[in-house]
């Protein structure tokens, strides 16, 4: 591989602050520079040519691997992480780099313009180091909103899952949301502990917040309502709305003499009921 | 050799597994509390499982035997104390025990237990 002439690391090095306002102002046109604050882009694509041209100056290699191309990656690495958290989408990241490419062919236009044979290979090596940069910004970009995603999803889940003391002996546990094989181990988990830890006799699982129950979140309920039950505890299940039960009764689900309520205060009822406890009207 | 005591309360037995339940103890076990029932024709057992944290099929279908042995010795059987992690442990394996009466503790499994013997 050939690598660049000593002439375009002179004329980039000579050019940067010109190349650095023309590079800003493809910015702006193709609106990649939206959520952002002027000065910081401005500081970003400064930063950026200082690196990139102090790396060109060494004459090492132009494989972005290399050992010399640490700072650039770092950089770039950073910028698409500040990137990430503001929301923008990966096109905007990527095209940081690639609006770089418009600035800078033009210039070696002008530096070759009687060569070229020399210019095509100088273009070639420029766009591919380019190109090579642009994918490690996007590839970070997306690490970056993967790990965003999933510490939602992990707060999600222990936010979707409280165990509420309703009376003594009565625990309610308020379902939200879809019901999957890992949401229910969880939520098994922490109500057979809390169960454990005060002694309820009556746990209510309350599945007004679950949108639609299939055979597979109907089994799910079931393995919870068993695991309870050999704990030695009661479990009712409230809140099975009208579309619901008959979504349960078109499956042909078999709830197995598990005790439902159409509402929480039904179920709260019961289990007081049960406790032997009854709510009755103060004397005025 | 190791056994598993069977404390005598009254018209109860009461059974305390206190170790990790490996396969021989389980069949003594059988053996000992069926041959206790009879000896004492005593009107229930109370099992308490409470520091057993691990299970496997074997250990479960035992639980499951004894009990049902002790039903048809007529003594009542209740299973107290299950660790949340056996019982998730027991579902996911699909043993659901059946037919066998469960409490939180020991208190309560002698309250159910006394109920249940003395109605009949």
């Amino acid at each position: 591989m050939a690598s660049l002439q000593q002439t375009t690391v002179n004329c980039v090095k000579r050019s940067e602050a010109q190349l650095s306002a023309s590079w800003l102002a493809d910015l702006e046109a193709s609106g990649a520079t939206r959520n952002l604050k002027a000065e910081d882009i401005a500081q970003q694509t400064s930063d950026f040519l200082r690196l990139l041209t102090s790396v060109l100056e060494k004459g090492g290699s132009l494989s972005i691997n290399a050992a010399e191309w640490d700072e650039v990656r770092q950089f770039l690495e950073k910028l698409s992480h500040q990137r990430a958290l503001v929301g923008q989408d990966s096109q905007q990241t990527a095209n940081f780099i690639f609006a770089l490419k418009g600035p800078l062919f033009t210039l070696l236009q002008q530096e070759y313009a009687g060569e070229p044979a020399l210019l095509a290979e100088q273009l070639w090596e420029i766009s591919q180091t380019l190109d090579a940069l642009g994918m490690h910004t996007i590839r970070t970009f997306q690490k970056s909103r993967e790990a965003v995603i999933k510490r939602q999803q992990e707060e999600l889940l222990e936010l979707s899952t409280p165990v509420v003391k309703l009376w003594d002996g009565v625990l309610a546990l308020p379902m939200i949301g879809t019901l999957d094989s890992q949401r229910t181990q969880v939520v098994m988990e922490s109500l057979l502990q809390r169960i454990v830890d005060t002694g309820s006799e009556i746990a209510i699982i309350d599945i007004t917040g679950v949108p639609t129950v299939d055979t597979l979140v109907a089994q799910h309920l079931l393995k919870t309502v068993t695991a309870i039950r050999l704990m030695g505890a009661d479990c009712i299940i409230s809140g099975v709305r009208p579309q619901i039960a008959q979504t349960i009764v078109h499956l042909g689900l078999d709830l197995q003499g598990v005790v439902t309520k159409a509402n929480l205060a039904d179920a709260l009822a019961l289990a007081l009921r049960r406790l032997g406890l009854t709510v009755a009207k103060a004397a005025v | 050799m190791e056994r598993i005591p069977i404390l005598q309360m009254g018209d109860f037995l009461l059974v305390t597994i206190q170790v990790d339940m490996h396969d021989q103890l389980a069949l003594t076990l059988q053996d000992d509390l069926s041959e206790r029932i009879s000896r004492t024709s005593a009107r229930g057992v109370l099992i308490d499982i409470s520091a057993l944290d691990m299970v496997d099929s074997f250990i479960g279908r035992m639980i499951g035997m004894i009990s049902g042995l002790s039903r048809i010795m007529d003594a009542e059987t209740v299973l107290v104390g299950m660790q949340p992690a056996v019982a998730i442990t027991l579902v996911e394996l699909g043993m659901t025990l059946p037919g066998v009466s469960t409490a939180l503790n020991v208190e309560r499994g002698m309250k159910l237990l006394r109920e249940r013997a003395y109605s009949q």
